[in-house]
C-alpha cells in the first residue's frame, strides 16, 4: 500500500518536471504546445546516446540532456513558434501535432522503433526496506531530484526579478508590456528552460515510462491533463496535479489493471466539468 | 412590393442552388465506379474518410468547435454495427447503419452538454478523454469486443438483401459512395438552412448571436449531435465493408489525421472534407510507397507547412483558382452565371 504510495509520488514527480514547462507555455502565451513531449522524447535519447554508446556517467549525462534540450527548444522557439502564437488555437494544435509526427519519425528512422533502456549505474539499482515500505533506490533519486527542482522552481519564481517579470507577464501580457517588460524575450528563455526541464524528466523518466518513437503522443495525454487540471496560473496547481495523477494512476493500475487508464480519463472528466479553470486556478477568469 | 422576409427566403434559395461544379463533382465521384474498378479498395477508404471529415467540418468549419474526439462516435458505431451484425440483431446492413448512426447520435448529445464548457483546450481534452475512455472500455471487456486482436467473425448480411459485399470491393464502393451522398445531401440541406445561418452567426460572435435572440447553446448541442451521427455512420460503413473492427477505431490518430483531411480541404463548405479526403489518401498512398515506414513524417511536414503559409493564404490561392474558373464558366454558358451566387462562400 505504502509502496504503491511511493511509486506514485515517484511517478507524479517525475510528470510535475516533465509538464511544468508546458503549463508555462499556455499560462503565458495561451499557446497550446501538443510537441511537448518531443522534446522529452529529445533529451531521452540525448541520454541514451551518451550514456549507453559514448560511456557518459549517468550523472553527467543528465545535465547534458537538459542543456541540448533546452537548446533545441529555444532554437525552435526563436525559429518557428514565434510565428505561430497569434494565430486561432485550431492553427497551434494543427502545427504542433504536425512537429510531433514529424518527431515520432525521424526518431524512428534514426534510432529504430524498439524500446530504449538507459544504462543507469549499479548503486541506484536495487531496493531497500525502510519501515517495512520497499522503496526503489532509482525512484527515490527521482523524487529527491525533482523535489530540489520544485523548491528550485518556486523560489526562482517567488523570489527572483526574472521570476516576478514572468508572473507579471502571465496575469496581463499588455500591462507587462507597458512596463518596460520584454515579453517576448522573457518567453523564449522560459520556453527553453521548460523544454530543458522536459528533456531532464525524459532522461530520468525514461527507465520508468519506457523510451520509444511513440513516447511524445503516448504522454501528450499526461501532460495536457496536468496542465488543464492543475490550472496554468500557479505553479503549485500543476504540481499537486501531477502528484495526484501519479498515485491515482499507479494505485489504478495496480489496483484494477484491466481499467487501464479509464480511472485517469474519467477524474479529469469530472474535474473539468466540475472547475473548466482547473482544479487550482484562481477564481479570476481573463 | 416584396416584403423583407421574400426577399431573404429568395436570397436563401439562390445560395442553395447547386452549382454546375458541384453536379461535375458528384457525376466524376459517380464516374470513378467504372473508371478504376481496381482501385476500389483506396476508393471505398476515401469514401469513408470523407463522411468522417464532413462530420467534424460541420461542428469544426459551420460551429467553431475543436475537437480531437470525433474517433469516439466513429469507433462506437463502429463496434455496434459489427456487434449487431455478428449476433444477428439486426441483419439487415441498412437499418443496422441507420441505427449505428442513431446511437452515435445519442451519444453525441450526451457528451455535448460536457464539451460545450469551458475554452478551446478544455473541449480538446474532454473530446479527446472521452474517445480514449471508450477505448479503455473496449479494451476492458474484450470478451465482447475481442479487445486488442480486433472484433472478428463479423459476417454482413447483403444489402437490402440483394448486393453481397464481393471480393473486389465493387458492392462496398457503391454503398459507400452512395451513403456519402445522401448523407452530403442532407448536410448540405442543413447548412443552406436558416438554421445553418444561425450556425454561423454563433461562430461568429457568440454574444452577439445570443444577443439577436438565437438560442445559442441548443445550437450546439443540435450540430453536435448531428455530426457525431455523421461521423458515427462512417464508423459503421468501415466495420460493415471490412467485416471487421479494431481497438485503432478510438486512437488518437484517427481524429489527428481527420483535422488534417480537413485542413488540407478547407472547412466551413462542406466541399473541404470531400476534397481533403481525396488528396489524403493520394498523398498518403503516393508516400508510403516511396517510405513504407516514415510517411507519418511527411504528413507531419505537410501540417507545419501549411499552419506556417497560413490557412487564410492558401484559402485565398483556391479562390483565386475558383473564381477562374466561374469566369470560364459564365463565358461558355451565360446560365451558369448564377455561380458566383450559389458558390460556397466560406474559406
Amino acid at each position: 500500500m505504502l509502496t504503491i504510495l511511493f511509486d506514485g509520488v515517484a511517478y507524479g514527480m517525475l510528470l510535475f518536471v516533465l509538464a511544468c514547462g508546458l503549463s508555462v507555455t499556455l499560462g503565458l502565451m495561451n499557446f497550446i504546445n501538443l510537441a511537448h513531449g518531443a522534446f522529452a522524447m529529445a533529451g531521452g535519447y540525448c541520454t541514451v546516446i551518451l550514456v549507453n554508446r559514448l560511456g557518459v556517467p549517468f550523472a553527467l549525462g543528465l545535465p547534458i540532456a537538459f542543456l541540448f534540450t533546452a537548446l533545441l527548444g529555444g532554437v525552435f522557439e526563436r525559429t518557428l513558434y514565434v510565428h505561430v502564437y497569434p494565430r486561432s488555437h485550431l492553427d497551434q494544435v494543427l502545427f504542433t501535432i504536425g512537429l510531433v509526427f514529424m518527431s515520432v519519425a525521424a526518431v524512428d528512422y534514426t534510432m529504430g522503433s524498439s524500446q530504449q533502456f538507459v544504462q543507469i549505474p549499479d548503486a541506484l539499482q536495487g531496493q531497500f526496506e525502510v519501515a517495512g515500505i520497499g522503496m526503489g533506490k532509482y525512484r527515490l533519486l527521482i523524487i529527491v531530484i525533482c523535489g530540489l527542482l520544485t523548491i528550485v522552481l518556486q523560489l526562482i519564481l517567488a523570489k527572483t526579478r526574472f521570476g516576478s517579470r514572468l508572473r507579471a507577464a502571465v496575469d496581463d501580457q499588455r500591462v507587462a508590456r507597458g512596463l518596460g517588460i520584454n515579453v517576448g524575450a522573457v518567453f523564449g528563455i522560459t520556453f527553453a528552460f521548460g523544454s530543458g526541464l522536459a528533456g531532464l524528466g525524459g532522461a530520468l523518466g525514461a527507465e520508468i515510462l519506457g523510451l520509444d518513437p511513440t513516447f511524445p503522443l503516448k504522454y501528450m495525454i499526461y501532460f495536457l491533463i496536468v496542465v488543464t487540471v492543475g490550472g496554468t496560473s500557479s505553479i503549485t496547481g500543476p504540481f499537486f496535479a501531477s502528484i495526484l495523477l501519479g498515485i491515482g494512476d499507479v494505485a489504478g493500475k495496480y489496483y484494477v489493471p484491466k481499467l487501464g487508464a479509464f480511472v485517469i480519463y474519467a477524474i479529469m472528466i469530472a474535474v473539468l466539468i466540475w472547475r473548466p479553470q482547473g482544479l487550482f486556478a484562481r477564481g479570476t477568469a481573463r | 412590393m416584396k416584403t423583407r422576409a421574400d426577399e431573404i427566403a429568395l436570397y436563401l434559395k439562390r445560395r442553395a442552388r447547386w452549382s454546375p461544379l458541384e453536379i461535375a463533382f458528384w457525376v466524376f465521384a459517380f464516374a470513378t465506379i467504372w473508371l478504376f474498378p481496381s482501385k476500389y479498395l483506396i476508393l471505398k477508404d476515401t469514401a469513408i474518410l470523407a463522411l468522417f471529415a464532413l462530420s467534424l467540418d460541420l461542428i469544426l468549419g459551420y460551429a467553431g468547435i475543436i475537437s480531437l474526439g470525433q474517433a469516439a462516435f466513429f469507433g462506437l458505431a463502429g463496434y455496434f454495427s459489427g456487434l449487431v451484425a455478428k449476433y444477428g440483431i439486426i441483419n439487415e446492413p441498412v437499418i443496422a447503419l441507420i441505427c449505428s448512426g442513431l446511437v452515435a447520435a445519442a451519444l453525441g448529445f450526451v457528451t455535448s452538454f460536457l464539451v460545450l464548457r469551458g475554452s478551446d483546450l478544455t473541449r480538446l481534452m474532454v473530446t479527446l478523454g472521452v474517445s480514449l475512455m471508450l477505448g479503455e472500455i473496449a479494451n476492458r471487456y474484450s470478451n465482447i469486443t475481442g479487445g486488442a486482436d480486433g472484433l472478428q467473425g463479423v459476417d454482413i448480411a447483403p444489402i437490402l438483401g440483394l448486393f453481397r459485399f464481393d471480393l473486389y470491393g465493387h458492392n462496398g464502393y457503391v454503398y459507400c459512395l452512395v451513403v456519402l451522398f445522401v448523407c452530403f445531401v442532407i448536410a448540405r440541406r442543413l447548412v443552406y438552412s436558416p438554421f445553418g445561418l444561425s450556425l454561423r452567426s454563433v461562430k461568429g460572435n457568440t454574444l452577439r448571436a445570443a444577443a439577436i435572440g438565437i438560442p445559442v447553446k441548443w445550437r450546439l448541442v443540435a450540430i453536435y449531435t448531428i455530426s457525431a451521427g455523421f461521423a458515427g455512420i462512417a464508423g459503421a460503413l468501415l466495420t460493415q465493408t471490412t467485416a471487421f473492427c479494431s481497438l485503432d477505431v478510438f486512437s488518437l490518430e484517427r481524429s489527428a489525421d481527420l483535422l488534417l483531411v480537413l485542413i488540407i480541404g478547407g472547412t466551413g463548405y462542406l466541399y473541404g472534407g470531400l476534397i481533403g479526403a481525396v488528396i489524403y489518401k493520394f498523398l498518403q498512398d503516393w508516400i508510403a510507397n516511396l517510405t513504407p515506414q516514415y510517411w507519418q513524417f511527411w504528413i507531419g511536414l505537410v501540417l507545419v507547412v501549411i499552419v506556417l503559409v497560413g490557412r487564410e493564404r492558401m484559402a485565398g490561392w483556391v479562390r483565386a483558382v475558383r473564381g477562374a474558373i466561374a469566369r470560364l464558366g459564365t463565358r461558355l454558358a451565360p446560365r451558369s452565371a448564377a455561380l458566383g451566387g450559389a458558390a460556397p462562400d466560406g474559406r
